[in-house]
Order: structure tokens, then sequence, then C-alpha cells
């Protein structure tokens, strides 16, 4: 059967989740060939093979960590040459973008980024992607050359498909380019203890209705609540009451959990384009015209100082 | 010697207008308003403040795009840019980042660097990926997402913050830079700046002027296809109650009944 390649990303060895739903839309084209790179490459093999990997190429080099982007691409490419897939499947992150991107030139492809979901076609593999702020759903193809396509979190479930996930070392020699940025420092951001953003089944978000960032407490404990990751609006991020790495929308981040609560958000083109794909939408506002109403399933014109805590309250009682 | 900077800006439909596909299945353009992506104003911004802190530094903004595109050029130059660089051809109408990227390459290289600086994503496309294509089509380093920038010695410097860390990173020049909308707001034109803008130079470059042949371009020469585009459905009318002082209990109950509790 025709073999599918897909990036894995990885911290130190823990795969994460938007890699295994990938090998779940993987499966849908062939069988999947999961490419880890760097500290803990080898680790990744057992959660892989569980969810599909027939293979899992490895490769751990300084790098990978020292240098922006290119030596991944130089990996990846090597991998490329190795396997011969039918496609090259990359999780969407702001980094995994880049790598895909970049092979694509290489390899003469075209590139196909963000798909939600992806099905095999006649022509190759089809990809459904959100345009507009998701006002639009398109289905692309790749015309010319293997297709390349990143695909977002939370665009298939992940599930069980037990292979052989054979481990095989990969040569990579380094391109002239690979060295050409250095990465100086790094600094972790440091774990909050909650979901992450992108992965998250529910998201709280606050916006500048919430007035400060000594009342984003009011939101956390909401968020907590529910097992939650925390959202902001921009305007909250930019008046400097959340972090940047909060931020839904445009040019924060897209999610698409099952709940999705905005609170003192208006519901700007920008913020929707990152949360309108959302399954169950819901809004506290005090402003009945706000046009976050317009998406909600349900909706409360009203106080966020009221209706929050209220509602953390009951939802604590409940569970006892 | 004086810094070469070349910022690539596009000219897109407006986020807040009633955006949507043409009939052969590309962005509408000549429906809805378009104007300079913002995102790309920061870019702009970023290049009047390195080239403040050059010693000698010359900014061309550069476009890809219809004869309504100069609209994005001038409004660079309002904002300070020196010169502009205009790529139209009827050939290009339904390029993908592919084919617009060659094109790019080409005229960057045609027009002199040192630095390119890109804007995070475009507002239409919102891809994200063109600044990294570009650095490999022009074999230069790509320092991108940069939510600071600094540029001295032949040396660019930034942060970029991503999902898990922050990166400092350093590249020498001539490289590609992409900055995001965290690094600093951008001016606003003033009667000075648009008045002075008149009079800058725009050159005009076609696919023949850039040596591409128009099959490598445009809908027919793309390397992707979309079959089909369709509105998203209206959402259903939910619920909408207005908070009488048990607004979050009856969002409790709602919780309940969809068993999220
Ligand atoms: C290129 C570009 C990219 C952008 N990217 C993003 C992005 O990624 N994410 C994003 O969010 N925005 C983005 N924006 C900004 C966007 O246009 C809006 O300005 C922003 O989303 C507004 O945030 P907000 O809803 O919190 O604030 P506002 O629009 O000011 O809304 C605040 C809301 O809170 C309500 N409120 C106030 N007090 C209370 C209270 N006590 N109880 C209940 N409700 C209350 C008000 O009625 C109002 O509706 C972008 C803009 C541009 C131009
Ligand atoms: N047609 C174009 N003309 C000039 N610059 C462009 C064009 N398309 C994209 N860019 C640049 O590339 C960046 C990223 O675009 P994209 O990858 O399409 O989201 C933008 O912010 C611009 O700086």
């Amino acid at each position: 059967m025709a073999e599918v390649l897909v990036y894995v990303d990885h911290v130190d060895g823990a795969v994460r989740k938007p890699t295994l739903e990938l090998l779940t839309l993987a499966r849908r084209l062939g069988d999947p060939v999961a490419l880890a790179l760097g500290a803990g490459a080898q680790a990744t093999a057992p959660v892989l093979a569980e969810h599909g990997a027939v293979k899992v190429l490895t490769s751990d080099a300084p790098e990978y960590a020292d240098y922006l982007v290119v030596p991944k691409v130089d990996a990846l490419q090597a991998a490329h040459e190795l396997v011969s897939p039918v496609a090259v499947l990359v999780p969407s992150s702001a980094e995994g973008k880049e790598i895909a991107a970049r092979l694509a030139v290489r390899i003469g492809s075209g590139i196909i980024t963000d798909a939600t979901d992806l099905e095999a076609g006649t022509d190759g593999p089809i990809a459904t992607q959100a345009a507009f702020a998701a006002s639009f759903t398109t289905k692309s193809r790749i015309t010319k050359g293997v297709p390349v396509i990143t695909v977002k979190p939370n665009s298939a479930p992940v599930e069980a498909a037990p292979a052989a996930g054979t481990v095989q070392p990969l040569t990579v020699s380094f391109s002239a380019q690979a060295t050409g940025t250095k990465v100086v420092s790094r600094t972790a951001r440091e774990s909050t203890g909650r979901p992450e953003l992108t992965e998250a089944a529910i998201v709280v978000s606050g916006g500048r209705g919430v007035n400060g960032a000594e009342n984003f407490h009011l939101i956390e404990a909401l968020a907590d609540s529910l097992g939650a990751a925390v959202g902001a609006s921009r305007a909250a991020v930019d008046a400097g009451w959340y972090p940047h790495s909060n931020q839904v929308g445009q040019t924060g981040k897209s999610v698409s959990p099952q709940l999705y609560i905005a609170n003192g958000i208006s519901g700007a083109i920008q913020h929707r384009a990152g949360m309108q794909t959302s399954k169950t939408i819901i809004a506290v506002n005090k402003d009945a015209e706000a046009p976050i109403f317009d998406l909600v399933d349900y909706g409360i014109v009203g106080d966020l100082f009221n209706v929050v805590p209220q509602l953390t309250n009951e939802i604590n009682t409940r569970k006892g | 010697m004086s810094l070469r900077i070349v910022v690539c800006v596009k000219y897109v439909p407006d986020a807040t207008g009633d955006r949507h596909f043409a009939g052969d299945l590309t962005v509408d353009r000549d429906d809805v308003d378009g104007l300079l992506s913002e995102l790309d104003e920061y870019a702009v911004e970023q290049a009047l403040q390195i080239a403040d802190a050059a010693d000698d530094a010359e900014i061309t903004v550069l476009t890809v795009g219809g004869e309504d595109a100069k609209d994005a050029l001038r409004k660079a130059l309002s904002m300070g840019a020196d010169k502009a660089v205009h790529v139209e051809d009827d050939e290009l109408h339904g390029s993908d980042v592919m084919a617009t990227s060659l094109v790019l390459a080409k005229a960057v290289e045609k027009t002199g660097y040192d630095l390119v600086i890109c804007g995070m994503a475009s507002t239409d496309g919102t891809m994200g990926v063109l600044p990294a294509i570009l650095a490999e089509r022009l074999g230069v380093p790509q320092v991108t997402l940069l939510s600071e920038v600094k540029v001295e010695d032949g040396t660019v410097t930034g942060r970029r913050d991503g999902d898990s860390a922050s990166e400092q990173l350093q590249a020498s020049l001539p490289a590609v830079v992409s900055v995001t909308d965290q690094s600093g707001e951008a001016r606003y034109p003033s009667f000075k700046g648009i008045m002075a803008a008149k009079k800058k130079p725009v050159q005009s470059l076609d696919l023949e002027d850039l040596e591409i042949d128009a099959a490598e371009v445009g809908l027919a020469g793309s390397w992707s296809a979309v079959d089909s585009a369709t509105q998203r459905p209206a959402r259903t009318a939910g619920t909408i109650v207005k908070d009488e002082g048990e607004g979050g209990k009856q969002l409790a109950e709602f919780l309940v009944s969809q068993k999220f509790i």
C-alpha cells in the first residue's frame, strides 16, 4: 500500500495530540510513516505505533534545536526521498507550516495549509479548509507534485490502530542554509497546568469587558471549573491583561473546541476567525446588540461580573 | 553602503466587508473594497524604524496585484517608504502562493536587497508561509514571525514567540524577515507624508520584465486548485436571555442539558 509521510510534533518524546489526529487522517490515504526529530525522537515510537504508524523514522542532532526551521526541512526532504510518499502531512503550527512550505518548494509541489479535514480522491487527497474568517468552506487539491498539506488541531478524532511502528534511524545531511538562522536563546513558556488552547475541548475567553488583569481570575476560575483552557481577545491582550499566547483570533490561535464561552467579547470579525467553528458557543455580554450573539447557541445579556461567578459557583456545587 | 530594504505588501479585500469568491473560485477582488493589509502595515512600520536607526537606508515597497493594488503602495509610501515596485500582469490572475512567491522572488532580486520584510500573513489567504518560501527561493536566512526586530552591523536579531517557547534569533544579511502584530503599532500617514507620496516613483513590472514564463503562474499554472467553495450556513439562532439575577444558573442548566457538566 502507498505510504504517507507524517511529521511528528512532540516535546522531548511526548507526542502532541494534533499528530495523533494526523495519523487518523493519514490512514485514509495510505500507510503512515512518521518522522520524529530532535531530543526524544525515539521515545515517540510506541504511541505512534499504537495509532497506526507502520514505521517511525528518527533523527537527533543539535542542529534541530540550535537553528530555525531549515534543519527540519532538510530532514523532511531526506525522509521524502527515502519513502516516496503519496502525500506529506504536517501539523498546522506556525513552525509546521513553514517547514511544510519550504519542503514543497524543494520537491516542486503545491501546498495546502490549515486543512480541517482530508479525504482520499481520485486525483489525490481532497482538503477541506475554512476561508474568510470561516464564513466559507472550500475543497482543494494539489495539482503539481506530491501533495504537502498542513492540518489544524481538532480536525479528526484520535483512533487506536495498532501497527508495527518499526524505528528506523534516518540519515540527514544538512544543507548550506541549515545554519543560517541561529537560535541564540530559548525561554520555555511556563506551564499553567491548564489544557493547551488549540487542543482543549472547552475554551473560556475574556475580552475588554473583563476590565483589567486583576479580574481575569474570574475567567480562570470558570475555566478551571470546566477543565477548560483560557483564551483572550486581542483587546484584552493589547491592554496587557493576559499573555499573547492565549489570544484567540486571526493573529492569535484558532480554536475549534466542543464548547467556547466568550465573556465581555464583542465578536469582531478577526476574533470570529479564530473561534466560529466551535461546536457550541456561549456568550456573556451586557450589550444585547453585540455581534457575538449572532453566533451563540446560548447567550446571556448581562454583566459578566454577576453572571460568571454565579456560573462558576453553580458548576462547582453540582460537581460536589 | 546604503541598507536596501524591500517590504512586501499585499492589497486585500476589507475583512469587515462581504468577502467572497468569484465565479472561477478565486478571491473576488472587484466587489469588495480593498486596502493595504493591516498586517503588512506592521512590516512597513518596522522597515521605517530600521531605516531610521541605520546611517543610510532606502525602503522599496513591493506588491504583486492588479491595478487597484497601487493603493496599497501609495499608503505605504505615505507612511514614509521611498519608492515602490508594482508587478502587474493579466496572466497573474489566480496565482497561488507558489506562483506569487516565484514572482516576488524575481522582483526582489531585480530590485536589489539586503533585507526583505513581510507581514506575518495576508488577511485574505491567511497562509503565513510566503516569507519562509521567499527565503527558500532566495537562498537566504529566514527570520520570521518576530515580535521584536533589530538590524545592526549587517546582522538581524529578533524575538520569535512560539507555541511553547520564546526564541531569540540571529542571522546575517541578506535575510527575509516577517513581523507580527505584536511588533508595535503602525504609524498613520501624516498630511505631509500623503503629499510627498504623490511624487515618489512607482515602477511597473510585468512577467516579461521578470523573465517569468506565463505558464508558471496564474490560475492554470498554479500548484493547487480549489474545486468548491460553499458559504457556511448561518448558525441557527440560539437562545438569548437577559440576566435577571439567575443568568449564571440558567447557563449552568444549559451546560447540563448539553452534557458539559
Ligand atoms: C489585522 C487585525 C487582526 C486582528 N486579530 C485579532 C485576533 O486575533 N483576536 C481578536 O480577538 N481580535 C483581533 N483583532 C481586533 C478586533 O478587530 C477587535 O478589536 C477585538 O477582537 C475586540 O476585542 P473585545 O471584543 O474584547 O473588545 P470590544 O470590541 O471592546 O468588546 C468588549 C465587549 O465587552 C462587553 N462588556 C463590557 N463590559 C462588560 C461587562 N461588565 N459584562 C459583560 N460584557 C461587557 C461590551 O458590551 C463589548 O461588547 C484584529 C484586528 C485587526 C485589524
Ligand atoms: N501579492 C503579494 N504581494 C506582495 N506581498 C505579498 C503578496 N502576498 C503575500 N505577500 C507577503 O507575504 C506575507 C504573508 O502572506 P501569506 O503567506 O500569503 O499569508 C504578507 O504579509 C506579505 O508581506
